[in-house]
């Protein structure tokens, strides 16, 4: 057995060594997809505050996913084609500034996770997973709809979004960019684990009962969780947007919700690095099996089978045992 | 806005919630007698589509073909039941949202891979095409008449099944007390494959049946699976009633909405921004109803249980 | 007379066609033990849980110092200061046993919203914490895994955790269920010393316990209190003897 703190190490140096090579073999592709494994960590690094921590069964992460994917779009489409999102009540002008769309994003995906979260905290369990999965569906019906922003087509941004001091349509440059903030954003997944609010949280999920009887509000608790969840996995469907330069309804497709779960459960539940494994590996799968067989979803499928049905944990489960006591 | 408009638009609402309410009734009778909640109910759905189209397209008899997709699809439950299903029941609810997920990406692509990806087509039988006329000289498609007459009968006959028969006795049993059904001496395995394999004919039967409205396609199951989680929250799990009320709601408010909500808003708006914001509405109308749900009776409307 | 520090007013509870609670009238007084005895089904558990906030009478209140809670769910009369210990262990199992303690003093504190710096480094909440796990004689064990404890040192860390909330009644369900007859004598020293900080309504099976501890008993038989009084007149009472304790004997 390996400890887990050298596996999330050598995971981390993986992160760091792979585009670096492959920056000096000058293969872009890579970088590209390295990139795309970075941010769908992130995503995952987000549910993981709500379904690991929380034990919040979210399928419908893909709204926040998607939310973020939109700021992204459309203010880069205004301020593409020089036109105004609204003039009403006041001037919002679109803007190609990637921190001001990353606040935005996670401001928006933030109040629909608190309405989301409000409404589905009602119920628990099934009910909760039902109610998430319906309310992603609600999205993807409305921006299919709304044809104003593409419709089914989506939107389509010429040139990649500005972040001061940096040539973000360099791939490295873009990625170590998505880098640093899946950094930031596990650096915050983890302090919150440890924190005050962390183990009020670990303990809603596992006896509701007994955070009641000291005093607490479970649902209060799991609602923040959701909240703070949505809000991460928001920012990252920004930096998606801005990888592929192009949203549509797709990525607020229960398709999606799935994904970013799987990501988590092939890493590990609840484990700090068990997105980014998870995530890394999927990008792996996605390249290699797709480019051996049209139908890798099939492999994709039986492998989460054999992970849910054998071996819980997930890899990091697998190659570290059981989550150590933390201290 | 004409009232034959209106009564031809409930009947299709009415079609579409009979078809959703097929759905999930087999849904909410696998949660409640297995707790088990099934992600791949929408794979079984689109299996009785394939079958029916497959059969109907060789044999040139859509009946045939229904009794492929019922056939199909129970066997296709059973099957599915017995490989993975059974290890999902003392599972959280987190591994069985995976398994069954892993069972949709599975039927999914094999389907593709067996059918490929365009659509097939299932067409409506002979003598059930054209219009009939209605009391009050009123046009509608015999075919869509016949699909809310053929649900409204399973309804009966699931109602029937339930509270009249042996099988009945213990599912009901097997709802409110686990460990009764074993002291009863009941064989819960076999009980559980049936209960299944019912729920899986149950959504092969719709998907057959939409399948000749629509095009028959990989992927067709999930939005209406998604839908029939609607109809469960609206209703209350774990109850018939509440899943029939369900998709019955929700199968007048997504048909109406989506022609009455352009039009109202007409009144206030200008025509072409009506069209595209009362369309977006529409398109969010269940859903809102679903919210309101929740809100008034976080159980559903016919729930016992939170 | 004093005060009640905990106190019922007729409440009744029915379930269908059985009536759980009938009319229930009782107090607790500052620095007694209140036993609560019956037979099973007799409906303990039914009137804990409307002490506690987890179930709501039909009819009746329910009075914590002097206020009435009736409407009030449980986390807010946890906060109003009233403790309770749980028949079946609910204690976070994953979690450490230093965790748990802390988890009560973070309810105490009311202050779980702080997403940064380390819950078990907070000087404040260790330091309650680590004073209940020394009381209940779980110092050594602060760094297990709760799963790890033993049934009697789950009951332990169940007392514990009721203690970091400095509460000003407390509600015990069963404490020394399943405790070997040493256990049980360790708790009942403990229990009896605890009251005089906070008076314990005690439900138990334990009769030795019981008698050896409580000052006043109260018998519930079929959802009615059917007596109360010391530890001799319940000896003595001829309907209790019938109803109950005849059967025993």
């Amino acid at each position: 057995m390996i400890r887990e703190s050298y596996l999330n190490a050598a995971t981390l140096a993986l992160l760091v060594a792979i585009p670096v090579w492959a920056m000096s073999a000058d293969e872009p592709f890579t970088i590209t997809l390295m990139t795309r494994a970075v941010v769908f960590a992130i995503a995952a690094v987000g549910l993981n505050i709500a379904l690991g921590l929380g034990g919040l069964v979210s399928l419908g992460h893909a709204v926040f996913f998607g939310l973020g994917g939109y700021a992204m779009g459309i203010l880069a489409h205004h301020a593409q084609t020089y036109t105004a999102v609204t003039e009403w009540p006041f001037l919002i002008e679109g803007t190609k500034s990637m921190p001001v769309i990353w606040l935005v994003a996670v401001v928006l995906s933030s109040l629909a996770a608190l309405v989301i979260g409000i409404l589905s905290l009602r119920t628990a369990g099934v009910y909760f997973i039902m109610i998430t999965l319906a309310f992603g569906q609600m999205f993807f019906f409305f921006a299919i709809s709304w044809a104003e922003y593409g419709g089914e087509d989506g939107l389509s941004i010429y040139v990649r979004n500005g972040f001061p001091g940096l040539n973000t349509l360099d791939p490295i440059q873009f990625y170590g960019l998505c880098l640093a903030l899946l950094c930031l954003v596990l650096a915050f997944a983890w302090r919150l684990g440890g924190s005050p609010f962390g183990l009020a949280l670990n303990a809603a999920r596992q006896v509701p009962v007994r955070v009641e009887t000291v005093g607490l509000d479970p649902v209060r608790l799991k609602l923040v969780a959701f909240v703070v969840s949505g809000a991460i996995t928001g920012l990252a469907g920004a930096l998606f947007a801005d990888l592929n330069r192009f949203v549509s309804p797709t990525m607020f497709s229960w398709q999606t919700s799935g994904e970013i779960m799987i990501f988590i459960i092939i890493g590990g539940v609840g484990r700090l690095f068990g997105p980014v494994v998870g995530a890394l590996v999927f990008v792996a799968l996605e390249h290699w099996l797709g480019g051996l067989s049209d139908f890798w979803h099939i492999y994709l499928g039986l492998l989460l089978l054999v992970i849910v049905l054998f071996g819980r944990g997930g890899l990091i489960g697998m190659i570290c045992g059981r989550e150590k006591v933390h201290d | 806005m004409s009232l034959l408009l209106l009564i031809e638009q409930v009947l299709n609402g009415l079609q579409f919630g009979i078809m959703l309410f097929l759905m999930a009734a087999g849904l909410t009778l696998i949660f409640g007698v297995m707790g088990l909640i099934n992600l791949a109910h929408g794979s079984l759905y689109m299996v009785g589509a394939f079958c029916a189209a497959a059969v109907a397209a060789a044999t040139g008899s859509f009946l045939l073909g229904l009794v492929a997709a019922l056939a199909g699809a129970a066997i296709a439950g059973a099957l599915v039941e017995l490989v993975v299903i059974r290890r999902l029941y003392d599972k959280d609810h987190l591994d069985q949202v995976l398994a069954t997920f892993a069972l949709i990406l599975i039927f999914s692509e094999g389907t593709r891979w067996i059918f490929g990806s365009f659509p097939l087509f299932l067409n409506v039988p002979e003598f059930l095409s054209g219009p009939v006329t209605l009391p009050g000289g009123i046009e509608y498609p015999l075919y869509r008449l016949t699909l809310i007459v053929v649900g409204l009968l399973v309804a009966l006959g699931l109602w029937l099944l339930i509270s009249r028969t042996r099988l009945g006795v213990q599912i009901r049993a097997g709802e409110n007390d686990r460990e009764m059904i074993a002291a009863l001496g009941i064989d819960i395995a076999k009980l559980y494959t049936i209960v299944f394999a019912l729920g899986a004919a149950l959504a092969g039967l719709a998907g057959a049946l939409v399948g000749a409205i629509q095009s028959v396609q990989v992927g067709m199951g999930e939005p209406v699976l998604i839908l029939a989680f609607v109809v469960i929250v609206i209703g209350g799990i774990g109850s018939i009633k509440g899943a029939l009320v369900g998709a019955i709601l929700v199968g007048l408010t997504d048909t109406l909405g989506g022609i009455f909500l352009p039009e109202l808003l007409k009144l206030v708006l200008d025509p072409s921004t009506a069209t595209s914001v009362g369309s977006s509405l529409a398109s969010m109308a269940i859903y809102i109803l679903m919210a309101a749900v929740l809100i008034l009776r976080p159980a559903g409307l016919f729930g016992a249980r939170a | 007379m004093t005060d009640a520090v905990l106190q019922t007013k007729g409440i009744t509870k029915s379930f269908g066609a059985l009536r759980a609670s009938r009319d229930i009238s009782i107090d607790l007084k500052p620095g007694e033990i209140h036993a609560i005895i019956g037979p099973n089904g007799a409906g303990k558990s039914t009137l804990i849980g409307q002490i506690c906030g987890t179930l709501k009478p039909d009819a009746g209140s329910v009075h914590l110092l002097g206020q009435d809670v009736t409407q009030e769910p449980t986390r807010s009369r946890a906060r109003a200061g009233l403790g309770r210990t749980f028949q079946i262990s609910a204690l976070a199992m994953e979690d450490t046993v230093l965790q748990n303690a802390v988890l009560g003093a973070l309810g105490a504190a009311g202050k779980p919203w702080r997403f940064f710096g380390n819950a078990l480094k907070d000087k404040a909440l260790r330091e309650t914490a680590e004073e209940a796990l020394e009381r209940v004689g779980l110092q050594d064990q602060a760094r297990m895994r709760t799963a790890e404890l033993s049934h009697g040192q789950r009951r332990q860390l169940e007392v514990a955790v009721a203690l970091t909330l400095k509460p000003k009644a407390l509600v015990m369900d069963e404490p020394m269920a399943g405790m070997g007859s040493e256990g049980s004598k360790i708790l009942t020293g403990f229990l009896d010393k605890l009251r005089q900080e906070a008076p314990i309504l005690l439900v138990e099976h334990d009769m030795d316990a019981v008698f050896s501890l409580a000052d006043r008993i109260s018998v519930l038989v079929y959802g009615e209190v059917i007596a109360t009084g010391t530890v001799d007149e319940i000896r003595a009472n001829t309907a209790v003897k019938e109803a109950y304790l005849g059967d025993e004997a």
